[in-house]
């Protein structure tokens, strides 16, 4: 009994360490990737603006942008191009070059920082991971738990997604911020000493319902991500379109964007894809309700943001399939869906109290 | 760029100029039916005239999807305020005490129903609403959808070209051969085609649009389910001392609650005895004394005269019997005291529960003699005793009479007693752990003081002038059980597991159409024009596009290049292809 107890917290131990080594390699991380950026800043692209000039614009609707691609003697073998073209009505422009604005410098240091992320979050997997077998059970008994499992999954998201060859590297200076951020507070703030559950929370059901609640929560946040950028490059382009001149630090930020289009649909898709788990996790936790406390449903201050926020995402699905709420209006309500979860997350936990206050925070 | 849903029937409204507007008109043809949402009217007044025009204008708006998202977006809005302000039907004690705290918005919380948020009738008019539109939208769709599922995918299009995914090239196979191939090719791939003139229309993905009616129609399975489980369901509570016993009818509850259309006489007939109870909890560490286990062992038969079975009920275990549910909430101790009067009759012996009133089980309860105590007088009498239990003393001048654990280590019984009346004849119900002492005189010990006195099991308090005896005989256990009946909870459930099934085939399916035209060039090869079309925004169409491209390649090859002059390279334009696709 005592050797496991020393064990359990040596455990601890490690997985506080191996937090904070994640933390300072994100640290690393954040830097190359501002070395990124301002490499990055060197070069001069400005094919948003080239794209949406008027005469451009006049040039493409008078012939038609379809043109197939023959190599030579080679089309014969060539398998035949796909020529996609933009829906009525949006901007056609092309996507920026990401934040290495294709120099070559730049894009060293944005792969620096890619592989200091990776490296980051392995780390951080080994401190959740260690975590969970300190306390002998899934790591999500509190905030602290939650906190450090949410940005590893974020940060993993990212990852996938890169992984899976989509145009995200974007989004990594952004959110290597904000995870140090979620670090620093999870690790100062929110810190618990590992320890067992109180019978409430011991349930299979917990596993499922709190690891899907964070996954949805890790995954909106990417899709909020995705939606802020699409406000300011959607702000930029739109003063394009108006002949408008954006300052020098905009044009050279923006233009490395992909372009508002491109981020508007990498939102909703983010959102959408994750919108299924999050009712299952909404009715997997009114089952553990049922079972824990005899009522599926009880509107408990948690059970109310659950819904706000289900409501809410339900609400910006609408939105983008009803002509005059697509854009920014259906934008607004992600980042109000997703200002929910974070609400439900923090806020309620520390300013409401309810039957989901857990043990120590 | 690529594949936004330009197939909704939309045109857009500032086409530049005739041609445009008439290619766009050509588009919307290709697109029309893609799904079944309703078309968008502009937000104009009623038209025809009286109440009639009035009635078609209001139905009309409230089953557009424009009033469905403002719904939406209300209904999320008009949550919130039920998780600021405590609610009645969640904790009354909060309720109270927020009464207490802003007495002067009391008047105003009342008159919005700010606690009952969730049956206000501002709340109920929004979900009402909302599912009258709901309804209102899933009839017509559901109309639609049928016929689209006989119906045939619209014929090519004049302008490929002008879809979101197009691709051509030049074969020497003759015309008819690649169409039959292109017939062939997404016949297998299971998508519907119709034959056109010189060319081949496909579609594919209607189980979208079976999800999205699916997902929507367990949304009111799922309300209907919750109407019902409100009107029907009971629920009571009951405390049962270890080696007593519940039986399920509606006097042995402590409490008990049930929905207006419930009737007593549902209640399945079964009973209980509870065994034994186990509570561990943590000795260690920075949260000693939070409980890690709560056991109870019981024995139970279902029916009047079911066989007897063994059973734990655990927090997160209910046992379930009959359709009811009985869930283990809370738990305590419950010392035995014997009372004796002057003459040494055993006047009472009891087991008396008391009331937790903290972590550690620092506990409060009352000790009721009623009948049968004699004083020295021989005048009957009635008993009270105020009582304090701990079952962790902090020892011998520590002062405190607060528990320090929640487990027997030093448990110890405090008791004040008072004799008189009672009070239990008057008629109104008692709280059995208080002491009513308005009709009750204390004893007083030889100086005079209030008598009263801590005593461990096995200790005796002798009553000040030989009136007679108390024992702390022993220590009992009891738990709390909830019972509740939860009709239409597996409605509910199938109602969830509907709507998670049909949400997943709506935001994963996708709805495209597929184009195949070949035609004869003047030079003699033919041209083969391939162009898609889907509703929803996946990048997934060029790709798609391109595989069955390849494959119909493969049928057909091209032919020699340089044969049409009109064609050229734009590398920008593939580039940038490249990088969204
Ligand atoms: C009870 C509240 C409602 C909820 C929670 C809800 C939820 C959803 C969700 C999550 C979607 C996304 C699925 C997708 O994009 O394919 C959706 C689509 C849709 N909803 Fe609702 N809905 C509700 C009420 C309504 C009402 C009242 C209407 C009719 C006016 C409606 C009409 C539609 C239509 C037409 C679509 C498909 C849009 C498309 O084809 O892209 N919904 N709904």
């Amino acid at each position: 009994m005592q050797l496991a107890v020393a064990a359990n917290e040596s455990l601890a131990q490690l997985s506080n360490n191996l937090i904070y080594a994640s933390m300072a390699v994100y640290t690393l991380a954040f830097f190359a990737h501002i070395a990124e950026w301002v490499f990055g800043s060197r070069s001069k692209v400005a094919r948003t603006a080239a794209a949406l000039t008027p005469a451009k614009a006049g040039a493409k609707a008078a012939a038609p942008a379809v043109q197939v691609r023959s190599k030579g003697s080679t089309a014969v073998l060539d398998k035949p191009q796909v020529v996609t073209r933009g829906a009525a009505g949006s901007r056609d422009v092309p996507d920026g070059p990401g934040a290495a604005g294709g120099t070559v410098q730049g894009d060293l240091y944005g792969r620096i920082a890619v592989s200091l992320t990776t490296l980051g979050f392995l780390l951080a997997v080994g401190g959740v991971v260690a975590r969970a077998m300190s306390v002998e059970r899934a790591p999500w008994g509190n905030m602290y738990e939650f906190s450090i499992t949410f940005s590893t999954v974020a940060v993993g998201t990212y990852l996938l997604l890169l992984a899976l060859k989509k145009n995200v590297r974007w989004l990594g200076l952004f959110l290597v911020t904000t995870v140090l951020l979620d670090l620093g507070i999870a690790t100062t703030v929110l810190y618990t000493e590992s320890d067992q559950l109180v019978p409430a929370l011991k349930s299979y059901w917990l596993v499922i319902h709190v690891s899907t609640a964070i996954i949805c929560g890790a995954v909106f946040y990417i899709g909020a991500a995705g939606a802020v950028m699409y406000l300011f490059r959607d702000s930029y382009e739109a003063k394009l379109v108006r002949g408008g001149k954006p300052g020098k630090f905009a044009t050279s930020v923006m233009e490395r964007f992909p372009s508002a289009a491109s981020l508007d649909k990498f939102s909703y898709r983010i959102n959408a894809a994750v919108f299924p788990l999050w009712t299952f996790t909404i009715i997997a936790g009114a089952i553990w309700a049922g079972d824990a406390w005899g009522r599926y449903w009880g509107w408990d201050p948690k059970e109310v943001w659950s819904f706000v926020t289900w409501v809410a995402y339900a609400a910006y699905l609408h939105a983008r399939a009803t002509a005059g709420w697509k854009g920014r209006k259906a934008a607004y309500l992600a980042l109000f869906a997703f200002a929910c979860w974070i609400w439900n997350y923090y806020g309620v936990n520390i300013l409401l109290s309810g039957k989901h206050s857990y043990a120590g925070v | 760029m690529s594949t936004t849903d330009k197939a909704s029937t939309e045109a857009p409204h500032d086409a530049p100029d005739t041609e445009a507007s008439a290619e766009a008109s050509a588009e919307a043809a290709a697109g029309a039916q893609l799904s079944t949402a309703p078309l968008e009217d502009a937000p104009g007044g009623p038209v025809g005239i009286g109440v009639l025009g009035w009635a078609r204008w209001f139905w009309r708006q409230l089953t557009s999807m424009r009033v469905a998202l403002i719904l939406l977006f209300m209904l999320s809005l008009a949550s919130i305020p039920g998780s600021l302000i405590p609610q009645n039907q969640v904790d009354l004690m909060k309720v109270a005490a927020w009464k207490k705290e802003h007495a002067s918005w009391v008047g105003v919380a009342e008159k919005l129903q700010l606690f009952d948020v969730y049956s206000s009738v501002w709340f109920s008019a929004i979900y009402l609403l909302l599912f009258i539109s709901l309804i209102g939208c899933i009839l017509p769709r559901s109309w639609q959808f049928v016929g689209q599922l006989t119906g045939r995918p619209p014929a090519a299009p004049k302008r490929l070209d002008r879809m979101p995914a197009y691709t051509t090239w030049r074969t020497d196979s003759s015309p008819d051969e690649v169409l039959s191939a292109a017939r062939g090719l997404l016949g297998r791939r299971r998508f519907r085609t119709d034959t056109g003139t010189g060319s081949v229309s496909a579609e594919k993905g209607y189980l979208r649009e079976a999800g999205n009616l699916i997902f929507h129609v367990a949304l009111i399975v799922m309300l209907i389910a919750f109407a019902w489980g409100q009107y029907f369901k009971s629920e009571g509570g009951k405390l049962v001392l270890r080696g007593k016993g519940f039986s399920n009818t509606l006097t042995q509850y402590d409490d008990f609650k049930s929905g207006g259309l419930f009737d007593s006489d549902d209640l399945p007939p079964f009973s209980f005895t509870l065994d034994k109870f186990d509570a561990t909890f943590e000795r260690t560490g920075p949260q000693r004394g939070t409980p890690r286990d709560f056991k109870a062992y019981v024995t139970f038969s279902d029916g009047a005269h079911g066989a007897p079975q063994k059973r734990e009920i655990q927090v997160n275990k209910p046992l379930e019997v009959d359709g009811s549910k009985v869930y283990l909430l809370g738990h305590g101790y419950a010392p035995v005291i014997s009372v004796t009067d002057s003459t040494g009759k055993v006047v009472y012996k009891d087991a008396v529960p008391m009331l937790p009133q903290d972590a550690n089980l620092t506990s409060t309860g009352a000790i009721k003699v009623t009948d049968g105590f004699k004083d020295k007088d021989g005048k009957a009498t009635q008993l009270g005793f105020a009582a304090m239990f701990v079952p962790s003393f902090a020892g011998e001048g520590e002062g405190t009479m607060f528990s320090q654990f929640p487990e027997l280590d030093e448990p110890r019984l405090a008791l004040n007693a008072w004799h008189g009346s009672l009070g239990v004849d008057s008629g109104l119900p008692q709280n059995v752990y208080q002491l009513n002492t308005s009709k009750m005189e204390q004893f007083k010990d030889e100086s005079g003081n209030p008598f009263a006195k801590r005593m461990a099991v096995g200790d005796t308090m002798e009553l000040p002038g030989g009136q007679g005896t108390v024992k702390f005989e022993g220590i009992e256990r009891w738990a709390t059980f909830s019972i509740t009946h939860q009709p239409g909870a597996g409605l509910a459930l199938a109602g969830a597991i509907a709507a998670i099934a049909g949400l997943a085939g709506s935001l994963f399916i996708q709805r495209r159409r597929i184009w195949v035209r070949a035609v004869r060039g003047k030079d003699g090869t033919t041209v083969v024009e391939m162009a898609g079309l889907g509703r929803s925004e996946s990048a997934k169409l060029p790709e798609e596009l391109a595989v069955l491209a390849g494959a119909l390649h493969e049928r057909a090859p091209g032919a020699a290049p340089g044969a049409d002059p009109d064609t050229e390279t734009e590398p920008a334009e593939e580039e940038a292809e490249g990088e969204r696709a």
